[in-house]
């Protein structure tokens, strides 16, 4: 009988509060993994973050810099990780750490550390601030969006745009603005907590879907999972949510694959307006916190992508069960101040 | 013709799912009555007459009923014209 390989993985994200990071879904998709067995390294910025102290689902938990503080003191740390657990996959769930996960990763895998990222390329141009040009190039139907940089082109935005319309951060935050005022405060509270630039989109009415997934990068789809969100948090968080089987929404993913080689987990977000199109409205470049849900209808995403970075070939994951829920909860732990303690002094635990 | 479209999922109970849209219903005893009837590819005149044995009422409020109700799993994706 052939031993399962153990591999060491490390996962960031473990933030699992309202607006939840993927880590811990993604390491519970790990955990069930069925070839191989793992040791979890969390990869913690704050000492608060919750799986920090989940020590069924994590072995060990490093902090590690923020991704603002440059990819050298980043590397310097996951040396450090390195010579301590012999890192075989490490697993950025952030947008903010992709750009230097994605820089870093030819010195990564010269220490033998493997990633399975969308290539810089992909990972810019789908960004939110090149979505019309996206749209057009990959055929998608996408939202007309504007980038601005200074508050005074609020004053030309009635001309281009009707109201309600989208305020949204480069990476994270988006609010409903229905007045100029409210753009106004949107713009400052986004540019004060995450910076320039802001993309100012078309609101598009009607019903959020998501789809995750994974490609291989050659053009082909390993997994695509749609589910309709049944239970949306004030931050536009899906707490509860159906697999289905629309079959343009999955169309509407290979399309996505095969138009730019994809290489890693990612998440569409759309929205069916009321003539039944559906808009791209964001490319989540990661693996979304939702994950559980694609492990749960059978197709276990975290558990490919390793095999990707491993370079392992890969075939799709085939049919996934439709009609399948989940549905979130929050949960108190009781943690001793020691532990606390140590993650706040040492930066391990 | 109208039918119930193929994968569309009925419980004995009246609960409803649509699994490309992800959307949900419960209907009462009579609307499942009316889908059941459906989808053994009965036609809204076949369903009205059917409907009329069982229940009180006069024939032009029974089809205008059924219409409405038809007329509302058309609308959700549930029904479609064959």
């Amino acid at each position: 009988m052939n031993k399962k390989p153990r591999l060491t993985i490390a996962v960031s994200a473990l933030n699992a509060i309202d607006s939840p990071g993927p880590g811990v879904a993604v390491i519970r998709a790990l955990r069930e993994a069925k070839s191989f067995d793992v040791r979890i390294i969390g990869l913690a910025y704050e000492s608060l973050e919750p799986g920090l102290y989940m020590h069924q689902l994590v072995d060990k938990t490093y902090q590690v810099p923020y991704p603002s503080s440059g990819i050298d003191t980043i590397l310097e740390r996951i040396d450090y990780i390195h010579a301590q657990e012999k890192l075989d996959v490490i697993i950025p769930n952030f947008d903010a750490e992709l750009y230097p996960y994605i820089r870093l990763e030819g010195q990564l895998k010269e220490r033998g550390i493997h990633m399975c990222l969308p290539t810089m390329e992909q990972f810019e141009e789908r960004h939110k601030t090149n979505l019309p040009e996206f749209g057009e190039k990959y055929g998608l139907l996408v939202p007309k969006s504007k980038v601005i940089n200074d508050i005074s082109e609020i004053y030309k935005l009635s001309s281009e745009f009707d109201y309600p319309l989208l305020v949204k951060g480069q990476y994270y935050d988006a609010y409903v603005a229905y007045n100029q005022d409210q753009v106004k405060t949107f713009f400052h509270r986004i540019t004060a907590k995450w910076g320039l630039p802001i993309i100012i989109q078309e609101f598009v009415h009607g019903i959020e879907y998501n789809v995750t997934g994974l490609g291989d990068g050659t053009g082909r789809t390993i997994s695509a999972v749609p589910m309709r969100k049944q239970y949306i948090t004030d931050k536009g968080k899906a707490w509860g949510g159906i697999s289905i089987s629309d079959k343009r929404m999955l169309a509407l993913t290979d399309k996505f694959i095969s138009g730019t080689k994809w290489r890693g987990g990612f998440e569409l977000e759309l929205m069916k307006n009321k003539d039944n199109q559906f808009y791209v409205l964001e490319i989540n470049p990661r693996i979304p916190a939702w994950i559980y849900l694609a492990v749960g209808v059978g197709h276990n995403i975290p558990e490919a992508l390793v095999k990707l970075a491993m370079g392992e070939k890969v075939g799709p994951l085939g049919d996934y069960a439709v009609g399948k829920m989940f549905i979130r909860y929050a949960w108190d732990m009781i943690v001793d101040m020691e532990e606390f303690q140590t993650i706040s002094t040492t930066g391990e635990l | 013709m109208i039918k119930i479209k193929n994968n569309v999922a009925v419980s004995d109970s009246g609960f409803i799912f649509n699994p490309d849209t992800g959307e949900s219903f419960t209907v009462n005893p009579i609307g499942v009555e009316i889908i059941k009837l459906l989808k053994e590819g009965k036609t809204v005149d076949t369903i009205t007459e059917e409907l009329q044995k069982t229940y009180a009422t006069d024939a032009q409020t029974l089809e205008k009923d059924a219409e409405d109700f038809i007329g509302l799993l058309r609308n959700f994706s549930i029904a479609e014209n064959e």
